[in-house]
């Protein structure tokens, strides 16, 4: 799977989608004045790269997944480092765990994500609730 | 910077998340899910109407906290989120015509000075209720 690259105005775009005033988010002189190469992306943008990485896996014609039936249960981001556009980001997602409740099933999703030094910068964890018949 | 104290409310404020926020969401994340934007899907899977994604509400009610971290207000140089978390307890139903107000209160839970850290705990309504639990943004500072 190839990296995510970063880029400046898919944050910005992310930002203003989710009405940051963020100076370091939405400006480049400022994030630079700041000590960052470039725009530093909100909290929730690894959600653009777990995303990503999701939708490979969830396409793939035996996920048999129905979209409509899940629901999203929770979410966590843990980061060693914000993220800065220019980052090239790799994500390599696991089901850490999948249990079943009352027709249900709860998978627990974990995307680590390296710079392209390999060093950590996040790990999203999402709990996805997908429905069973009812 | 003035001294944090554990309670201390350090933001507070109200959004209104429009179908055309949803769409702007939609774009700039890739979730392209239509129960976020076509009432007759939502419809279809049994929803009441359009909901905001989770992520938008979890992605917007940061925000206040982001402002917070950036301001003179802020806790000291440098401070950042180093981890959020939330649980998606309610769905919030956006109105083709007049969206949906969703209000952020952000209180210190806990403060550890010497570390430098603090958690800050969100309070997120919609309609007088509770949307996303345990929504719990952890920060730092040098």
């Amino acid at each position: 799977m190839s990296p995510y690259l970063v880029g400046r105005e898919k944050v910005r775009e992310f930002a203003r989608a989710t009405s940051s005033t963020s100076s370091l988010a939405l400006d480049p002189e400022a994030a630079r004045a700041a000590g960052f190469a470039d725009v530093v992306a909100p909290p929730t943008f690894a959600i653009v790269v777990q995303e990503h990485t999701l939708q490979q896996l969830l396409s793939e014609p035996d996920a048999g997944i129905d979209f409509s039936r899940v629901v999203h249960g929770d979410q966590r981001f843990a980061y060693t480092r914000p993220i800065v556009a220019g980052d090239e980001l790799t994500a390599t997602l696991t089901v850490a765990s999948v249990k079943s409740l009352g027709g249900h099933s709860m998978v627990t999703a974990e995307s680590v994500m390296v710079d392209g030094a390999g060093d950590h910068v996040v790990t999203a964890i999402s709990t996805l609730v997908v429905r069973g018949d009812e | 910077m003035s001294a944090l104290e554990v309670g201390q409310v350090v933001a507070e404020k109200t959004y209104t998340l429009t179908r055309d926020s949803l769409v702007r969401y939609a774009g700039a994340s890739g979730d392209f899910n239509p129960i976020h934007y076509r009432d007759d899907v939502a419809a279809s899977v049994g929803l009441p109407g359009v909901l905001a994604h989770g992520m938008l509400t979890m992605g917007t009610a940061v925000q206040p906290v982001v402002a917070w971290l950036e301001s003179a207000d802020g806790p000291g140089i440098g401070a950042w989120v180093t981890d959020y978390q939330v649980r998606f307890t309610r769905p919030v139903l956006v109105d083709p015509e007049t969206g949906a107000d969703v209000t952020v209160v952000a209180k210190v839970g806990q403060l550890d000075a010497d570390a430098k850290t603090a958690r800050v705990d969100l309070t997120v309504t919609f309609g007088g209720e509770t949307v996303l639990g345990k929504a719990q943004v952890r920060v730092a500072w040098a």
